[in-house]
C-alpha cells in the first residue's frame, strides 16, 4: 500500500522526518519497501492564469499566450499544448526555473516570438504520466502562489508491505493509530460534518448469508453529474496510486483509504427493488465493474436486488449498477462481512481488490457509521445532493466474538526472556486501544474492535514486544548445555557420497523434481507417474521417476555449449508409483559422457566406457564396507541390453549402471555413448564399522595363469571357481589381461589371472603354491571348461 | 722407456680417457700385473743394491702419483656420467599433471552443508521429510486453515488428490513434534516448491528451518542463536536486527536482517541502499501449533526459524542470477571447485 506522509501527519504529528518515520514503521512491523517523492524536483513554478491566447503568427501548432502570475506584468509565453486556452489556470515555470530531468527554463524566442517561461503538464513536473496537455488547476488557487506549496508537493510516499494479520492498518487512520502509539502523540480523527436527512427514500436491506454481519445503506439524490473532484482529493488519491474516476467513485475510494472501510456506490436507477445479501446460486453469472463475467459458486456472497446479483460482496461491484457519467442518484453501501466469508473467494477468480484485501483481513465493525457519515458529507460537499436516512440491517450472530484474554506477568518473561514493568505493559496495551483490567498476577485484556489478530496470550505478548522494541530484547544464550550432534559412523552420509564423486571428477547438479513428461517417457515409456494439477509449464509437469531425465537434459545443454566431457551427479528424491502408492526414494545418480579423462598430453585420448563408470560406482559402494555387492547383467529398456548391470547389496536390488540405449540416445539427439548409474541411497549407506585383523608377517607368493574360456564366461564365475579351489590361501585375485584375437579361437577369450597366495602363520612353500595352482586349474576346467593357455 | 717419460705418457693417457673403460685400460697398461710400471718394479732386481732403494722409491712415488691421477679422473668421469644421465632425465615441470581432476559440489549443497555443520556443532540434529505432502502437515497443523490469507503467500503446486508439494520444510517440524520425544533441537533442510517463476523466483528452492522445543526457551535465546549462526556463517562479527512480522505458525514472529556483508551497512546495490539484508524469518512456535502436535504449551515453548539457502549462497558467493542454480551449466558449477 502507498501511504502519503503528509496525509498520515494530518492525523498524527510524530515530529519525525521521513527517514525516522520510515525506520519506526519498519521496526514496528510495517515494512517500508520503498519511498518516493510526491512530485519531481522543480522550483520556481507558480500558479498562473492564461488571460489571452492567440495563434502564433508563424507556427500552426503554437499559441502565444499572456499569463497572469499575480505580478504587475503579464508574461508572454509561447505554448504548444492542445488544451491551452484563455481562462485556464495552470502551473507556470518562470524564467530561471529548473524542472525534473535538469531542464532549465530560459527566456527564448520560438519562431520569432519571445517566450518568458513555460506552461506545464503533469508529466513535466513529475506528477504522473499524463502528458496529454497542460495540468488544469482549479481557478480558486491564488495566482503567483508557489505551486509546490499550493499542492503540498513536498511529500513522501511510502510503499508499505503489510502482513496478512494487520488489515486494521490498511488505511491512513489505521497507520496513524500505530504511529500515535509509537511516538506518544494524540491521534486526530478527520472531522465529520453533520449531515441533514432531507428526504425519505430508502432501499430495504436483508442479510441472509452467513458472514454478512452489518449493512448500512443510504440513498442520495440530486447529485450534480458535472461536479469535479477537487484537487486536494485527486492528489491524495494519486499519491495512494488510484486514478480519479469522478467524485462519486472518488469519495468511496477516498473514505476507504482514509478510514479503511470499503464502500460501494450503486447507480440508484439500475437497482430494482430491495437489496438482499445472500449466497450466490450455483453457476449464477455476474458481470463485474471491470467487465469480466464470472460463474459463481454457492459459497460466495453476492449483493442482489430483485432482478439478481449486482455485486460480489466485499470484492467488487457489478457492471450493471455501476456509476455512470450521468448518475445523479446513488445508493451507498457500507457493510461488514466476516473475514472467513470473503477469504479466498477473490483469489479463486484471480481478483485482488482493495475491498477484498481489507475484508478478508478484517474491517472494523464499529466504524461503519463513521464511514457512512464521512462519505455522505464529502459527497454533498463535492456534488451537492440530498441525503436520505441510513437504513441498517444487522445480524449480531455473525459479529466477531471478543473474549477477554488473561495476560500473566510470568508468561511475558517465559516467552520473550525478559521482564517488562507492569506499568509499561499496561500503558502499551492501553495505547493500542485494548481494554485492560488488572487481576492477580496479570491483566484481563480485551482487544479493540479493529483488531482481528489478537485471540491468545501470545498475541498480546507479541504486541508488547513489538511496541517495546524487538531490538530492546537482549540476546541471551540458553542455559541448557548442548553437545555437538555428530553423524553416525553406521551410515555413509550423503555428504560423503557427494564428496567421493566430486573427488572423482563429478560435478553436482540440482534439477527440478518435476520434469517434461515427453522426455521422461522417452526414457521410461511404461512408468506410471505423479502429475501436477497446476504445473508452471508443460515442461515441468510430472514428478521424476528417475534422476536420469534431469542429468540427460543437463548433458544436452552442456554439450550444446561445447563441453567435450561431462560428469554429473545428483542426490535427491525420485517419485515412484508402486501399486498406486507413492514412494519417495532418496537416490544418487550419475552421468558420464565424452572423454575418459579430460584432454591431456600424458594420456591416450579415449572415450569413457562402462568400466570407467563402474569404478566410480564401486568406489561409492565400497564406502559402506558391505562385502556382498554384485553386478549382474540385466535388461532395462532405457539401457543398452549388453551393457547394463543391476547392482545388489546383500542380495537387495540397489540400482543400475549401464550405457544409454543407442536408440534412446538417437531419439534424444545425443552423440556418443552416455553412461548412467542410479542407486537407492538407503540401500548403499548402511556402513560396516571396520574390524581390524592381524596382518601376515610372511611373504606372499604370486602365481600367474592364463586360461582360455568361452566368451560368455564371466569374471564372476572364474572368481568363484578360483576362490573355492584355492580355499583359504588366496589373499587376492588379480585379473590383469583379457585377450581375444590371434592364437585364440573365435568365441573364446583368454583371461590372465594373478593369484596372490599367503599363509598367516608361516611362509608358504613353492610346493604348496604349485599345488594350489594345480587345484585351481583343475577346478576351472571342471567348472567352466577353462583350458590353460600355453 | 725411462720412468719419467712413462709417467708423462701415462698422465697424458689418463687425461685423454673419456669414459671409465678407457681409463681402466690405461690403468691396466701402467699399473696392471703386466703394466709398464709393474715391469719396472720387476726389473729392480737387476739393479745394484745401493741403487735399488732409491730407484724403488722413485717408482713407488710414480705409482702413487699415477694412482691418484687415475682416481681423480675416475671420479670426474663418474660425476660427468651421472650429470649426463640427470641432464637427459630433465623434465618440463610446468607440464600439467596426469589423470583425473576433481569436480565440485553444487553451491547450494556447499552452503547447506556449512549451515548444517554450524547447527550440528550447537547440538541440532538434522531431520528430513517427504516433499510430497498433505494439506494437514503443510498448512492445517501450522495454523493455516483453508482460505487463510497467508495461503496467498504460498503459491502451491497440487496433485489434485489432496496431496501437494511442500511449500516450506515446516511440515517436517510437525512430523518431528508429533513423533519424537521432547526436548527437540533440530534443523530441517530440504527442497521446497512454490508455483512462481521469474527473475527472483524459481519454482523449486531450498530451505533450512530450525526448531527448538523445551521447557525453558525464549525469544531472547532465539535471537542469540541466530546472531551466532550468522556470524559463523559469514565469519565476521555482524549486527542483526529483528523486525516484527507475521507467520501463522509463530507468535511473536520476526524477520531477521543482518548488516550488509558487502558494504558493512553503508548501503549498496545488494542491500538496496538500506545497509541491511533480510536473511531469516523466525518466531516463537504458536501455541495452536504446539496444541495440534499434542504438546503441553503451558509447560513447553519453542522457537523456530527458516532461511532460504539460495539467498545465503548468493550473499556468500555473490551469485547474481538465481536461475543459474538449476541450469547446471558446468561453467557455473566449476566455479565452486576450490575448498
Amino acid at each position: 500500500m502507498r501511504v502519503s506522509r503528509a496525509w498520515l501527519e494530518s492525523m498524527v504529528s510524530s515530529g519525525w522526518d521521513a527517514m525516522q518515520l520510515s525506520h519506526r514503521l519498519t521496526m514496528a512491523g510495517f515494512e517500508v519497501e520503498g519511498q518516493s517523492a510526491a512530485a519531481g524536483a522543480f522550483d520556481q513554478v507558480v500558479i498562473g492564469r492564461v488571460v489571452k491566447c492567440e495563434p502564433h503568427p508563424a507556427a500552426d501548432r503554437l499559441k502565444v499566450t499572456e499569463v497572469d502570475i499575480g505580478s504587475a506584468q503579464l508574461l508572454q509565453i509561447v505554448c504548444g499544448a492542445s488544451n491551452v486556452r484563455a481562462g485556464l489556470t495552470v502551473p507556470v515555470a518562470c524564467v530561471g526555473a529548473t524542472l525534473p530531468g535538469d531542464v532549465h527554463i530560459k527566456r527564448a524566442k520560438l519562431r520569432g516570438v519571445e517566450s518568458n517561461g513555460m506552461l506545464c503538464s503533469a508529466r513535466e513536473l513529475g506528477l504522473g504520466e499524463d502528458a496529454e496537455g497542460l495540468l488544469e488547476l482549479p481557478s480558486e488557487l491564488p495566482l503567483g502562489r508557489n505551486f509546490r506549496e499550493a499542492l503540498e508537493l513536498d511529500d513522501i510516499i511510502f510503499e508499505l508491505n503489510f502482513t496478512p494479520n494487520r488489515g486494521d492498518a490498511l488505511s491512513t487512520l489505521g497507520l496513524a493509530r500505530e504511529v500515535a502509539v509509537l511516538c506518544g502523540q494524540p491521534l486526530r480523527m478527520p472531522e465529520l460534518s453533520v449531515v441533514a436527512v432531507s428526504h425519505d427514500q430508502r432501499v430495504a436491506v436483508t442479510l441472509s448469508a452467513p458472514g454478512a454481519g452489518r449493512f448500512l445503506g443510504r440513498v442520495i439524490t440530486g447529485l450534480n453529474p458535472q461536479a469535479i473532484t477537487p484537487l486536494w482529493m485527486k492528489e491524495r488519491l494519486r499519491r495512494a496510486g488510484l486514478r480519479s474516476l469522478g467524485p462519486l467513485v472518488d469519495v468511496t475510494n477516498y473514505v476507504m483509504l482514509e478510514l479503511g472501510q470499503p464502500m460501494h456506490a450503486y447507480d440508484r436507477r439500475r437497482l430494482s427493488g430491495a437489496i438482499n445479501v445472500r449466497l450466490a446460486k450455483a453457476d449464477e453469472p455476474l458481470t463485474l465493474l471491470d467487465g469480466t463475467t464470472l460463474q459463481l459458486k454457492s459459497d460466495v456472497m453476492v449483493i442482489a436486488d430483485d432482478a439478481g446479483a449486482v455485486g460480489l460482496a466485499g470484492i467488487m461491484g457489478g457492471e450493471k449498477s455501476g456509476i455512470a457519467a450521468d448518475t445523479t442518484e446513488v445508493f451507498l453501501e457500507v457493510a461488514w462481512f466476516a473475514p472467513s466469508a470473503i477469504a479466498g473467494r477473490a483469489r479463486r477468480h484471480g481478483l485482488l481488490t482493495d475491498a477484498s484485501q481489507r475484508f478478508e483481513r478484517g474491517v472494523d465493525p464499529a466504524g461503519l457509521e463513521r464511514a457512512m457519515q464521512r462519505a455522505t458529507g464529502l459527497l454533498l460537499q463535492l456534488a451537492g445532493g440530498q441525503a436520505g436516512p441510513v437504513v441498517s440491517a444487522d445480524a449480531p450472530s455473525q459479529w466477531p466474538v471478543r473474549n477477554p484474554i488473561l495476560l500473566r506477568e510470568k508468561s511475558i518473561k517465559q516467552l520473550i526472556g525478559i521482564e517488562i514493568e507492569a506499568e509499561r505493559v499496561q500503558k502499551i496495551l492501553l495505547d493500542l486501544g485494548m481494554g485492560v483490567a488488572p487481576v492477580s498476577g496479570g491483566w484481563q485484556v480485551e482487544s479493540p474492535s479493529w483488531r482481528f489478530d489478537i485471540a491468545l496470550e501470545a498475541d498480546l505478548i507479541e504486541e508488547l514486544a513489538r511496541v517495546y522494541g524487538y531490538n530492546q530484547i537482549p540476546e541471551i544464550d540458553a542455559l541448557t548445555p548442548t553437545l555437538p550432534y555428530l553423524p553416525s559412523e553406521h551410515r555413509v552420509s550423503d555428504e560423503r557420497l557427494a564428496s567421493l564423486l566430486v573427488d572423482r571428477g563429478y560435478f553436482e547438479a540440482i534439477n527440478y523434481t518435476f520434469v517434461d513428461p515427453a522426455l521422461q517417457s522417452v526414457l521410461f515409456a511404461d512408468a506410471s507417474t505423479l502429475a501436477l494439477a497446476n504445473p508452471l509449464s508443460s515442461e515441468l509437469a510430472v514428478m521424476r521417476v528417475s534422476l536420469w531425465s534431469g542429468l540427460v537434459k543437463n548433458l544436452k545443454a552442456n554439450s550444446r555449449r561445447q563441453a567435450d566431457r561431462v560428469r554429473l551427479f545428483e542426490i535427491g528424491s525420485r517419485f515412484v508409483m508402486n501399486l498406486g502408492q507413492l514412494q519417495e526414494i532418496h537416490t544418487v545418480a550419475g552421468l558420464a559422457w565424452g572423454r575418459s579423462f579430460s584432454e591431456q598430453w600424458g594420456l591416450k585420448a579415449q572415450g569413457v566406457d562402462f568400466y570407467d563408470v563402474k569404478a566410480d560406482v564401486e568406489a561409492l559402494l565400497a564406502l559402506s564396507g558391505q562385502p556382498a555387492v554384485t553386478f549382474a547383467a540385466a535388461n532395462l529398456p532405457t539401457l543398452h541390453p549388453g551393457r547394463t548391470a543391476q547392482i545388489s547389496v546383500n542380495g537387495e536390488a540397489a540400482g543400475f549402471i549401464g550405457e544409454l540405449h543407442p536408440k534412446v540416445a538417437a531419439e534424444l539427439d545425443l552423440d556418443g555413448a552416455v553412461y548412467l548409474f542410479e542407486l537407492d541411497v538407503e540401500k548403499i549407506n548402511i556402513a560396516q564399522i571396520p574390524v581390524s585383523k592381524d596382518i601376515s608377517r610372511f611373504p606372499y607368493i604370486r602365481r600367474d595363469i592364463a586360461v582360455v574360456v568361452n566368451e560368455a564366461t564371466t569374471f564372476n564365475e572364474l572368481q568363484h571357481s578360483v576362490t573355492v579351489a584355492a580355499s583359504g590361501l588366496l589373499r587376492e585375485l588379480k585379473v590383469f589381461d583379457v585377450y581375444r584375437g590371434k592364437g585364440i579361437e573365435t568365441g573364446k577369450k583368454s583371461v590372465a589371472l594373478g593369484l596372490i597366495l599367503q599363509e598367516n602363520s608361516r611362509t608358504l612353500t613353492d610346493a604348496e603354491a604349485d599345488s594350489v595352482v594345480q587345484r585351481v586349474t583343475t577346478a576351472l576346467n571342471a567348472d567352466l571348461q577353462a583350458v590353460l593357455r600355453d | 722407456m725411462d720412468l719419467e717419460s712413462l709417467v708423462s705418457n701415462a698422465l697424458t693417457s689418463i687425461q685423454a680417457a673419456t669414459d671409465s673403460a678407457a681409463l681402466e685400460a690405461v690403468r691396466v697398461g701402467v699399473l696392471g700385473k703386466k703394466g709398464a710400471l709393474t715391469d719396472l718394479l720387476k726389473a729392480l732386481g737387476s739393479l745394484s743394491a745401493e741403487d735399488r732403494p732409491a730407484a724403488g722409491a722413485r717408482i713407488n712415488e710414480a705409482k702413487t702419483r699415477l694412482f691418484e691421477a687415475i682416481e681423480a679422473r675416475r671420479s670426474l668421469l663418474d660425476s660427468q656420467a651421472v650429470a649426463k644421465v640427470l641432464e637427459e632425465g630433465r623434465l618440463d615441470v610446468s607440464l600439467p599433471g596426469r589423470g583425473a581432476k576433481t569436480g565440485a559440489l553444487h553451491p547450494v549443497t556447499r552452503t547447506r552443508l556449512r549451515i548444517e555443520a554450524i547447527f550440528r556443532s550447537a547440538g541440532f540434529g538434522v531431520a528430513l521429510g517427504p516433499e510430497v505432502e498433505d494439506d494437514f502437515h503443510n498448512f492445517e497443523a501450522l495454523n493455516i486453515p483453508a482460505d487463510h490469507p497467508a495461503r496467498a503467500m504460498h503459491d502451491t503446486f497440487y496433485f489434485g488428490d489432496g496431496r501437494l508439494l511442500r511449500t516450506h520444510t515446516s511440515p517436517v517440524q510437525i512430523r518431528a513434534m508429533t513423533s519424537q520425544p521432547l526436548p527437540l533441537r533440530l534443523i530441517m533442510p530440504g527442497r521446497v516448491y512454490r508455483c512462481d517463476s521469474d527473475q527472483t523466483h524459481t519454482p523449486m528452492f531450498h530451505q533450512v528451518e530450525g526448531l527448538v522445543v523445551d521447557e525453558d526457551v525464549s525469544f531472547s535465546n532465539l535471537k542469540a542463536i541466530l546472531k551466532r549462526f550468522l556470524e559463523e556463517f559469514f565469519e565476521k562479527p555482524l549486527a542483526i536486527r529483528l523486525r516484527p512480522s507475521y507467520f501463522p505458525f509463530t507468535e511473536p514472529s520476526a524477520e531477521v536482517d543482518c548488516a550488509c556483508v558487502f558494504c558493512h551497512g553503508k548501503g549498496c546495490r545488494v542491500c538496496k541502499q538500506t545497509g541491511w539484508l533480510e536473511v531469516l524469518g523466525c518466531g516463537m512456535v504458536h501455541p495452536n501449533v504446539l496444541k495440534q502436535c499434542g504438546i503441553d504449551h503451558e509447560r513447553y515453548r519453542g522457537y523456530a526459524f527458516g532461511m532460504g539457502i539460495e539467498r545465503l549462497t548468493m550473499l556468500r558467493y555473490d551469485v547474481n542470477d538465481i536461475r543459474q542454480y538449476f541450469e547446471n551449466d558446468l561453467r557455473f558449477l566449476a566455479q565452486f571447485e576450490q575448498g
